[in-house]
């Protein structure tokens, strides 16, 4: 099941930057990202999954004296929850930043855009 | 087209990479020294269930304070990026139907509830899933849920920001007073850490994550806002 | 058991193969933002399967639900473009 899971998020990190590198519209830009974010975040959790074990919360099932026999490891777990939150930070700025230049030039085609060209 | 075969030459070198990553991966069958720590410590030291909150709140909490400042940054430069003339909003403002009837007491009743919930998965985030994130995610969606039956609706930007000042605080105070009455910085201790799984225990996490929470709430709620009032320009 | 898991998934990876094809090569943008939003819910799923229910919380509720309504506030506001 790692094996598959990993093999997903690669996949979709390399449709992710496909879309983002090969698409004109910004928005369908910011979109190809986010799908590739998602890609880096299951790969990062995949790398944390024991075979045969649970989830880093201690209860009945669980008690706290075995825990380090029964659970997973917990360290990427909160990495991925704060790649996560600041993913929609990105996105979000991405997002405004889209929009001012929609503002500024009418247009969201990358290729109108061409004042830093070189 | 040339550019075209550069992308998929270089999305085939990074596939490479990727699959040699993915052969020569072989799963772990045991934690890790740092993993096998947190897993051992985190229930007789801190007293938290839930051993990621202690990773984010406790012993990673500096990368919790910085994660939350990032996001007040995004907030901010959202704000500043989207903010229209104050008056020109107002006369431009498109002509919308009513919304029915139904939309809003239906939406009158899920608010409140969806805020309990909010605040129920945040101050249970040391005991079960979920934590400040969550629980500010989920109070951001009530937010849009208002914005969404009423477009029309302006929040007070006031009251979000000092929400979200006074929350930033209080973290950053307790955090302080960890220096002085516990182990360092962010050290939940200074609050007796009680039994394990129970509601008032864990120290000062419970009390951290719900301010994380409110804070996180606050922000995303900004966002949404700036977002949705850049409608009539 | 881990069979069945197995199993399950490999549907949810096929899934979200397939709903990040759409994300990239929707005739709209709005449906490409939509499947953007399932990719994201599936690896929520996928997240409890390797036993993280904390970020699969986080996904629901983030990735899934507030980053798509932000890229519709903003596909609204820019409605003259043509969406191609």
């Amino acid at each position: 099941m790692v094996t598959i899971a990993m093999l997903t998020g690669f996949i979709l990190i390399l449709m992710g930057l496909y879309g983002a590198l090969t698409n004109h519209n910004i928005l369908r830009m910011i979109v190809s990202f986010s799908v590739a974010n998602t890609g880096v975040n299951i790969v990062l959790v995949a790398v944390g999954y024991i075979h045969g074990r649970t989830a880093p919360i201690l209860n009945e099932a669980v008690p706290a004296a075995e825990a380090a026999a029964r659970i997973i490891d917990p360290v990427p777990q909160a990495l991925v929850l704060t790649a996560i939150v600041i993913g929609l930070g990105i996105t979000t700025l991405m997002l405004a930043y889209a929009y001012k230049l929609y503002e500024m030039k009418g247009s969201l085609d990358i290729s109108k855009f061409s004042e830093l060209k070189w | 087209m040339i550019k075209n075969f550069i992308v998929l030459l270089f999305l085939f070198g990074l596939g490479m990479i990727f699959s040699a990553l993915l052969l020569g991966y072989t799963p772990d069958s045991e934690l890790n020294l740092t993993g096998r720590y947190y897993a051992e410590h985190t229930a007789q030291d801190l007293g938290a269930a839930n051993i990621v909150t202690a990773i984010i709140v406790t012993y990673r909490g500096l990368d919790t304070l910085g994660e939350v400042t990032v996001l007040f940054l995004t907030a901010a430069i959202v704000g500043m990026l989207l903010s229209t003339g104050a008056g020109k909003g107002k006369s431009l403002q498109r002509k919308l139907s009513q919304s029915g009837e139904l939309l809003t007491t239906g939406s009158h009743l899920l608010v409140p509830l969806i805020l309990l919930l909010g605040a129920y998965v945040f101050i249970n985030g040391h005991l079960t899933p979920g934590g400040g994130f969550q629980g500010g995610a989920i109070i951001a969606s009530a937010i849009l849920l208002i914005l969404l039956t009423d477009p029309l609706y302006r929040f007070s930007h006031q009251l979000i920001s000092i929400v979200e000042s006074i929350s930033g605080l209080i973290f950053l105070a307790l955090g302080v007073l960890g220096i002085f009455f516990a182990g360092g910085f962010l050290d939940n201790r200074i609050l007796p850490v009680g039994e394990l799984g129970s509601l008032f225990s864990a120290g000062a996490i419970p009390i951290i994550y719900s301010l994380v929470g409110l804070k996180v709430g606050a922000e995303f709620s900004s966002m949404l806002v700036n977002f949705s009032e850049t409608e009539d320009s | 058991m881990s069979t069945l898991m197995i199993a399950i998934s490999l549907i949810f990876a096929i899934a979200m193969i397939s709903a990040a094809f759409v994300a990239i090569y929707a005739k709209r943008i709005a449906i490409a933002i939509l499947a953007a939003g399932l990719v994201s819910l599936l690896a929520s799923v996928m997240f409890l399967f390797l036993a993280a229910p904390d970020v699969a919380m986080t996904e629901a509720a983030i990735g899934s639900g507030l980053t798509t309504f932000l890229f519709f506030f903003v596909l609204g506001r820019v409605r003259g473009e043509k969406n191609d």
